[in-house]
């Protein structure tokens, strides 16, 4: 990050309001989980949830780590890092969802 | 300071997928055991790290803005008292598990465990809890530690708009920690409660 400083003399300052935003936002996105998850939606609960868990994660990363203001390389490093657990995800999930379609020995 | 939070998305991306993996395989145990937990604290502690990821990141901004040391060391000292106030209401929660006896091992038996709900994977929904939460949880006082070194150096101006690294660096670790905490809350706390109404 040292040679972003060097980059980049004047660093981009962000307005307190907009911190102030995010916190609400995150504060109003914590309460929703809260009384959403109270209401039987079947398996549409699990996907709310993790909607939300997303959306939050996303302001957080974006405006408190002001990803939204710093260079390619580390938005590339970033999206590297998620595509890298969802490999993890989707790959063990592939094995997971369909070990019981066949009846074969070892599922 | 990303390509660590790197590994450290890996870290904890493999403890998400055995949760999620033993999720799928045992839903009503996972449901059962997740009533037992609190969620009055866990929302609170929720809470308590969304704010300290506020102030988090206004101690940031009034290092590179140049807002004078004084702001810098009061917003440090927000975050760090917003941490401990986590620990703390984790260690509560930590303890009413160890005296209700959900703590997986030898004494594992949770009071008014369902009939129809086998107990065992019950444990493995503990087990994952406390390795999740406590992995978290350690991340936490290493937090609390690196704040502590950033208020010294902060209180004798050691930073300023031309040279805040630390004080970068260590926002986004605690970012980070507060990310894994918004994912841990609702698939810890909140697996189907309305199942208990």
């Amino acid at each position: 990050m040292d040679s972003q400083t060097v980059h980049t003399p004047h660093p981009h300052i962000v307005p307190i309001p907009v911190y102030v935003g995010v916190f609400l936002a995150l504060v109003v996105g914590t309460i929703v989980t809260w009384q959403v998850a109270l209401i039987d939606l079947g398996r549409l609960n699990v996907v709310v949830a993790l909607t939300i868990a997303v959306t939050k994660a996303t302001l957080v990363v974006l405006f408190f780590m002001h990803v939204k203001y710093s260079t390619k390389l580390t938005k590339l490093v970033v999206l590297a890092g998620i595509f890298w657990l969802l490999i993890l995800l989707t790959i063990t999930e592939s094995d997971l969802l369909t070990r019981t379609w066949m009846g074969v020995p070892g599922r | 300071m990303w390509v660590f939070l790197l590994t450290e998305i890996m870290f904890f991306g493999g403890m998400f997928m055995a949760y999620l993996a033993y999720r799928q395989i045992y839903p009503e145990s996972f449901a059962a055991a997740s009533s037992k937990l609190n969620v009055t604290l866990g929302m609170c502690n929720t809470l308590v790290l969304i704010g300290s990821s506020l102030t988090m990141a206004l101690a940031v901004r009034c290092a590179a803005a140049g807002s004078g040391k004084k702001l810098i060391v009061l917003f440090l000292i927000l975050t760090l008292l917003l941490g401990g106030a986590f620990l703390g209401i984790k260690a509560k929660e930590y303890y009413d598990k160890w005296i209700h006896h959900e703590v997986p091992g030898a004494n594992f038996h949770p009071d008014e465990w369902p009939a129809d709900v086998d107990m065992s994977h019950a444990s493995l929904y503990f087990a994952l809890y406390f390795g999740m939460t406590g992995l978290h949880a350690s991340h936490m006082i290493v937090g609390v530690g690196l704040l502590t070194f950033l208020i010294i150096r902060a209180s004798r101006g050691a930073y300023t708009p031309a040279w805040h690294t630390p004080v970068e660096m260590v926002g986004l670790y605690w970012h980070f920690v507060d990310i894994v905490w918004i994912f841990l809350f609702p698939l810890l706390y909140l697996i189907d409660p309305h199942f208990g109404k």
